[in-house]
Parts: C-alpha cells; structure tokens; sequence
C-alpha cells in the first residue's frame, strides 16, 4: 500500500524564482533566504519520495475569473511551467502521476470533496518555487524533477476561500486515499504559500512575526486547534494574502495522528514583500 | 439580508470577494489578456483604443491609465491581476506593492528590509485614527 512519509512546507514567493533563474543567489539579501533551504535540498535527496503531492494555489494563470475553482487535482501526464507575463520558468516540465491522482481524486470525491478534475494546466511559480526551492535547480544532462508530481490548485485568490477546517479535513481524506492505493509508494505532502503578507492597498508590506511564529507552533502541536481558526484571523492579522497559509493545513492534515517529527524549520524576514517560512514534519 | 464581511475594519485593505469579482470582472479579464505578448503590443501601442475593446466602465479605464491601483482595487480590481499590467510595465511586484502605500520605492524596501510593516496600529480601522 501507498503510505504518506514526510510534509514539506514553504512559502513560494515569485521573486525567489526570479532569483534563482537570474543567478542572484549568492547576493547576500537572498543568501539569507536560501541559507534555510540548504538543509532541506540534502533531506530531498536522502528522502526522495515516489509522489509530491504538491498543494498551492494559482495566481491568475491557469485559472482567470471564467472559473474559479475552490479545489482543483491535476491529472494529467504532465504540466508545463507557465508564462507569467516574463516568460515560463527555466525549469523542467512537471511530470504527473495521472493514476495516483485519479485514484485519489475518485476517494476524496465520495468523502464529499467536491474537487474539480484538471487535465490540462499549466503550473506558476506557486508550484514551481517550493520544486526550486527543495530540489536546486536540475542539471542541464538530466533535466528533470526528482519524481512525479501532483498539483493540487486552491483557490485563495477570490474570497471567501475554503476554511483552515475544511482544509484539515480534506487533508485527512487525501490521506485515506493515498492508504487505500495499491502499490507501495511513498508519498509526501507539500502545503505551500504564506506566510504573514500583503500584497495590495496602504497597508501593503505587513509583517506578522508573531503570528507567523505562534502559526509554525501550533502546524506542528495542535493542528486540529489551529485548523479552527476564522478567516478573519489570517487576514488581519496576517494580511491580506496571508491567507495562504490554510494550504498548509491540508498537508498538516495528510499526516498521521501521531506527533510528528519536526526535520527542519526556518524563519526569515523578507523575500520581496513576505515572511519566508519552512518546516519539514516526518512521520514518526 | 446582508451578509456578515467583518473584514470592511481592517485599515488600507480591500478583501477580493464575490462582490468586489463581480464589478471587477471585465476590469480583471481586460489584465489577464496582457498575459499574451501581442496583446501587450498593442495595448503598449494605444492603451486607450485597446481598453476601449473591453466592456469596462469608464472610471475602470481612468484608473488603468493612470496607474493607480488603489483605484483599481476600489473598482474590483484583483492585484493579481492588475500584477500584469506592471508586467507589461517592467515593474516587480515590490514596485507595485509598494505604489499603493504613499511611500517612495527606496522607503518602502528599507521597510520590508527592517522586518515589514509593523501590525501594532494596523489591525482596525479605528486605530488608525
């Protein structure tokens, strides 16, 4: 049986990718960034899993105002890096695990989810970023991600998004289906986004040190507590687009019952105009 | 009856809802077209013709023209999408974010650099005044 080894989290602010593909690592305002990733690339490569399922959300690519999508699977063979207005990503195209993601797009449905099923999308740097950011950038002889991947699109773009409740639970239901699947893979969870941010109006800037680090805190002790949490929490206190952070709470939720343990965690203030987190929970 | 949007106390902050999507929908689309090289061409060539393609209203056009994305968000603008048209611009997101908060670019990158906005002052509407 498939079974559920570790969760990864992170923010996946586009300037890091911009930063990657320009060469501007080693510039010591983004050396303090990718400092707290170093750990994490070596835990990749000792851990690599036969399935990323990849939680993050679009930012008007794929999807525009036509629709919007509270959750949607990808469940292609593959996912193109997306133009975002200064051409796709260097990266490599994304393979998919259109099986997995079938399989569990057909269990999670009938645990009343009503996801909508993707099959042709191209992925921005909400999926690209945290792939960069564990993975370092593929060598050019064997250009490609580690593993397959499935993208798992939430909208936290048109509010009101899905609660940290729901959020949780669908978690817990992703995690059903990866334990009712039959091959023995191992899988891991991503949750990506946040953390404190705001992106838009005077208040533009806003950082909730805080909040993000009560928020880290609590992902890893009392999820369940936290996943109660109202909108209107994320919002003003951790601005307006810091209410990303309810993705982490599906991959919180895809773990198992038992305290996890922590591998890694990482704080730092500011990527362009957000607080950079990271955690990594293996299952004990 | 109304529905309940404790969110309308939080100071410089505009929640992109159902509501504020419906009146920014031709507003938002008319931003997502920029995602397409030509199209940006030729809203570069004449930005007023090429807005006069898109149903939007005339304060919509106003605001594009003249950059102000408070404008935009006020009249259901989404920042995501307003992003392409600083895209099309040459500006980064830092760029943006910052021109909506009356600071100048350097000012507002020293902030960010110095740890962010602060939250204390910022959570309502009341305390800012």
């Amino acid at each position: 049986m498939a079974r559920i080894t570790a969760s990864v989290y992170t923010s996946h602010v586009p300037a890091i990718g911009a930063a990657l593909d320009l060469g501007k690592t080693g510039e010591p305002y983004w050396q303090k960034v990718f400092a707290g990733y170093e750990f994490s690339k070596a835990w990749m490569k000792e851990h690599t899993p036969d399935v990323i399922f990849l939680v993050y959300n679009d930012h008007a690519t794929a999807f525009s105002l036509e629709m919007i999508p509270t959750f949607a699977i990808g469940c292609a063979a593959e996912f193109k890096p997306a133009d975002e207005g200064w051409g796709p990503r260097p990266v490599p195209v994304v393979q998919g695990h259109p099986e997995l993601a079938a399989h569990i797009a057909q269990s999670v449905i009938q645990d009343d989810f009503d996801l909508t099923i993707v099959n042709r999308m191209d992925v921005d740097h909400g999926l690209t970023v945290p792939l960069s950011l564990m993975c370092g950038q593929p060598s050019v002889d064997n250009f490609a991600w580690p593993c397959p991947v499935i993208p798992f699109a939430v909208n936290v773009v048109q509010y009101p998004v899905p609660s940290g409740r729901r959020c949780f639970n669908l978690g817990r239901a992703i995690r059903k289906a990866v334990e009712s699947y039959d091959a023995p893979l191992k899988v891991q969870v991503w949750g990506t986004g946040g953390m404190s941010h705001q992106l838009q109006g005077p208040r533009a800037g806003l950082i909730n040190r805080a909040f993000d680090s009560a928020f880290l805190d609590r992902l890893i002790a009392d999820p369940e507590g936290l996943s109660k949490m109202p909108h209107i929490d994320y919002v003003r206190e951790a601005g307006s687009e810091g209410i990303e952070l309810v993705m982490w709470l599906i991959a919180r939720g895809a773990m198992s019952d038992n305290p996890p343990k922590v591998a890694h965690r990482f704080y730092h203030v500011p990527a362009s105009n957000t607080a950079v987190g990271h955690l990594i929970l293996e299952n004990a | 009856m109304a529905l309940e949007k404790p969110y309308k106390d939080i100071p410089g902050t505009t929640i992109f809802d159902a509501d504020q999507s419906r009146k920014g929908y031709h507003l938002n689309q008319f931003c997502m077209s920029l995602m397409k090289a030509e199209n940006r061409a030729r809203f570069k060539a004449d930005e007023r013709a090429y807005l006069d393609e898109w149903p939007m209203t005339e304060e919509q056009k106003q605001a594009v023209l003249a950059r102000d994305l408070n404008w935009c968000i006020r009249l259901g603008g989404n920042i995501y999408f307003l992003a392409k048209i600083g895209a099309t611009d040459g500006k980064s997101f830092q760029q943006m974010a910052g021109s909506m908060t009356g600071m100048s670019e350097e000012e507002y990158r020293d902030m960010m650099i110095a740890g962010g906005r602060s939250i204390e002052g910022n959570r309502y509407i009341e305390e800012k005044k």
